[in-house]
């Protein structure tokens, strides 16, 4: 396979998955809020820190409004985590890679994309949000199961799952970073009758709640929480899981020892954390995640150098 | 949408490639005038739609720009087949390999001795002032002596009923994967009239390019790496680069997917470390090939890749500085040319030509510029010519002074009266001038020429343009054995018998 092929294909699953986990992160943002009283500091605003466009957003917008922040994340093209920008970016991957791809996979992106346009252009308005949303979330598992069911097992699957799990472990702690540092109580009895709620729409993000239940049997609590999301091994958007899995998918790959083991430092650093602590404390929290935000730029790194051949 | 009543056929005084008086199919036709005629309005249309839908679902598009940005467009396509009766296929076939194969001598010449200049043949300024000569290709000797692996001719009919060739593309000619697909597209809507088993087949093209590319390796015996070399998706053939990738089982790859190496040999970047390259077939200008053979600026091209070629570790196909030979005034050579080096009489006619260069053609052609087609030496897709009878004073006089500038520049040709071919344009089946292009490929010991070749069609009525990037469409070109035409009514009238029976 091409590297500059194989780069295109891990950037259009790494450009999917960003679109749908944006959506998801849209979605249950909009239900939490109705639930919620007025006064609690809880807001559209807080989907602006999570993406970590703070900077570009205030440039254009005067208000962070629930108007203002959808069609930022939905439709703006100026901000490139959007929705659309998302969807452009994967369109445009996958078109100098129709050749190798499942002709489905093309048309199913294509259809989502002239959509998502259409929509956005007509506006994002919070009566018409949850069927935007969702289709987007569809579209995009549609993708997953046409990849799962038509695409062989060759270098493109492995390039493809790389992408993805990567951009999912990155979309994981950017929604524990934010999410929690809201939420985490400076001391225990600072409870707010809200927190529940909190945690559960951080689970809920992630689509992580039923699972949570399933598998943790506990009362929705901060370490529990942040245990499942970092450390567990089977839930599928769980850092250490997506991380997992790459170290698994890269056995594939020739000379693949050096990006395992980068891979490997990670997920030690993981298993390592004291999530009791880092619960309690958000600015050791928030360290954290800055450490595995690095680690995730020296994981992608390492894939670059080693298979998009970097310039000689 | 309405019924075809062929005894309603308007010819306008063009010959016509399906029929032959009003009601009165060619012999080699009958068998698919009959059947469209019994299709009622309904079937027509659904027929219409139903290759309307083919060419979505199979993503037939090509490229245009707009507004800044790319858009694909779906093919614009006939339903109603071009067709050639097969004799006079087969004198045709004959005639184009004859042609390709002098055009190929007379490149290697050109790159060595230059005989036909010093025995007089060619006049040596044209040489002098062509711009596709390359003067880097000197002394070298690609395998085979082939340096027009590809070509693609353009076949025209005129009302005297004979073809003549056009023009010769010999750079990087284009639209074989749209005559497969057009076929493709046929067959699902027309499955009844393939049953018949006189048309004949057109997909092995795909697996003829890739013999002809794996003869051209260095490094014969081994399983030969072939890769296609495209622009990028910003080019107009994209599709046809993916496509033709795709069909062979090769690598697409851009420029900047290859390196050459302190070895002289070409790489491309894989996953799996750099892997050798034999033969590439390179859908990109001469000019941007390596920067720094040529154009320094070029970013599409290989730094080394002409180094590369000269030393003979890799294969470019077509060679750089076959477009000596794709030159409108070379052109009118080429029938000296198969004299001179086959010792043959051209077995295919040219248009006659007037080349500005020549001081009694020049004023012929300054004088009657209403009358001719004006055509610059070097400029492809129909761009910058000038079209006589469909043009005004002020681009006449604009034309004029182009030729005085630089009349090497510039050939003229008569008007001709192109053939028409029923074509089905808002419901009703009307006459639109049509052309052929042909693939020719070379491999040395063996020429292959395509059954038949893409068919342009221009759409819009009067319209001599056929050409895809103004306006044009295709069909699909039918190959018909009319030797073979025993009982010819049978197959259509049973078909009308078990639609009736439904």
């Amino acid at each position: 396979m091409l590297s500059r092929v194989a780069e295109n294909i891990y950037w259009l699953a790494r450009y999917l998955e960003r679109a749908e986990d944006t959506a998801r992160l849209i979605s249950v943002n909009s239900h939490l809020l109705l639930d919620f009283p007025r006064a609690t500091s809880l807001g559209w605003d807080s989907l602006v820190n999570i993406t970590g466009s703070e900077a570009i957003f205030d440039k254009h917008y005067d208000k962070r409004d629930e108007t203002s922040v959808l069609n930022f994340l939905c439709g703006d093209r100026r901000y490139g985590g959007s929705i659309i920008s998302s969807l452009a970016a994967a369109r445009e991957n996958l078109r100098t890679t129709r050749d190798i791809m499942p002709r489905e996979i093309w048309e199913e992106i294509n259809q989502l994309y002239l959509d998502t346009d259409k929509q956005v252009q007509a506006g994002i308005n919070s009566r018409n949000r949850d069927n935007f949303l969702k289709r987007v979330i569809r579209s995009c598992q549609t993708v997953t199961g046409l990849i799962e069911g038509s695409l062989s097992y060759t270098q493109v699957r492995t390039f493809l799952l790389l992408g993805r799990h990567l951009e999912r472990a990155d979309m994981t702690t950017r929604i524990i970073d934010v999410r929690s540092a809201n939420l985490l109580p400076r001391s225990p009895e600072e409870l707010t009758p809200f927190e529940n709620l909190q945690w559960m729409s951080v689970l809920k993000s992630l689509t992580g709640y039923q699972m949570y239940r399933q598998q943790v049997r506990l009362r929705v609590k901060g370490p529990d929480v942040l245990r499942f999301l970092l450390q567990d091994k089977a839930f599928p958007r769980a850092v250490a899981c997506s991380l997992r899995e790459m170290v698994q998918v890269l056995e594939a790959l020739p000379r693949h020892e050096r990006v395992q083991q980068v891979v490997d430092d990670l997920v030690k650093l993981l298993i390592a954390a004291d999530v009791e602590s880092l619960a309690a404390e958000p600015e050791q929290l928030h360290l954290f995640v800055d450490e595995l935000q690095i680690g995730f730029n020296q994981v992608h790194g390492a894939i670059a150098e080693n298979y998009f051949g970097a310039t000689d | 949408m309405s019924k075809i009543n062929w005894n309603n056929y308007a010819f306008n005084g063009f010959y016509d490639e399906l029929m032959a008086a009003p009601g009165v199919p060619h012999p080699a036709a009958r068998m698919l005038c009959e059947y469209l005629a019994q299709l009622d309005a309904r079937e027509l249309k659904e027929h219409k739609h139903a290759a309307e839908v083919a060419i979505q679902v199979m993503g037939i598009t090509f490229t245009v720009y707009s507004e800044g940005s790319m858009i694909d467009r779906a093919w614009p396509f006939d339903i109603v087949p071009r067709i050639i009766p097969l004799d006079e296929w087969q004198r045709t076939e004959a005639g184009l390999k004859q042609r390709v194969q002098a055009l190929n001598m007379f490149i290697d010449d050109l790159y060595h001795d230059q005989k036909v200049v010093k025995d007089g043949v060619l006049p040596k300024e044209i040489l002098a002032q062509s711009v596709n000569f390359r003067p880097q290709c000197v002394g070298i000797n690609p395998p085979h002596h082939i340096w027009a692996h590809i070509c693609g001719s353009d076949l025209v009919r005129d009302k005297d009923g004979a073809l003549y060739v056009l023009e010769d593309n010999l750079r990087v000619p284009s639209g074989v994967s749209y005559m497969l697909e057009n076929r493709n597209v046929t067959k699902r809507i027309l499955p009844e009239l393939f049953a018949t088993g006189r048309i004949q087949p057109v997909d092995d093209y795909c697996s003829n390019l890739y013999d002809m590319l794996a003869a051209m390796s260095p490094r014969p015996g081994d399983d030969p790496q072939i890769v296609v070399m495209t622009p990028g998706i910003y080019n107009s053939a994209y599709f046809e680069h993916s496509y033709l990738a795709q069909q062979m089982g090769v690598e697409l790859v851009e420029g900047s997917d290859l390196l050459v190496g302190d070895d002289d040999c070409v790489y491309m970047r894989m996953v799996d470390g750099l892997k050798r390259v034999d033969v590439i077939y390179r859908r990109i200008d001469d000019l941007f090939l390596d920067p720094e053979a040529f154009n320094p600026e070029s970013t599409l091209g290989v730094a080394g890749l002409m180094r590369a070629w000269r030393k003979g570790k890799v294969a470019l196909v077509n060679a750089p500085g076959a477009g000596v030979a794709d030159d409108k005034v070379v052109y009118a050579f080429v029938p000296e040319l198969i004299r001179y080096y086959l010792d043959q009489e051209p077995l295919l006619p040219n248009v006659p030509s007037y080349l500005c260069m020549r001081d009694d053609d020049r004023r012929y052609v300054l004088d009657n510029l209403d009358k001719l087609v004006v055509k610059p030496a070097n400029e492809s897709g129909g761009y910058g010519m000038l079209v006589g009878p469909h043009s005004t004073k002020a681009e006449q006089k604009q034309f004029a002074e182009l030729i005085k500038a630089n009349p090497r520049n510039y050939m003229a040709q008569p008007t001709l009266s192109l053939s028409t071919a029923p074509t089905l344009c808002d419901g009703v089946v009307e006459a639109r001038h049509v052309d052929l292009r042909p693939f020719i490929l070379s491999a040395g010991n063996q020429t292959h020429v395509t059954t038949g070749g893409l068919t342009r069609v221009a759409l819009t009525r009067g319209s001599l343009v056929v050409n895809s990037s103004q306006g044009g469409g295709s069909k699909d070109t039918w190959i018909v054995d009319v030797d073979n035409l025993d009982g010819a009514l049978s197959p259509s009238q049973s078909q009308h018998q078990n639609q009736g029976g439904e």
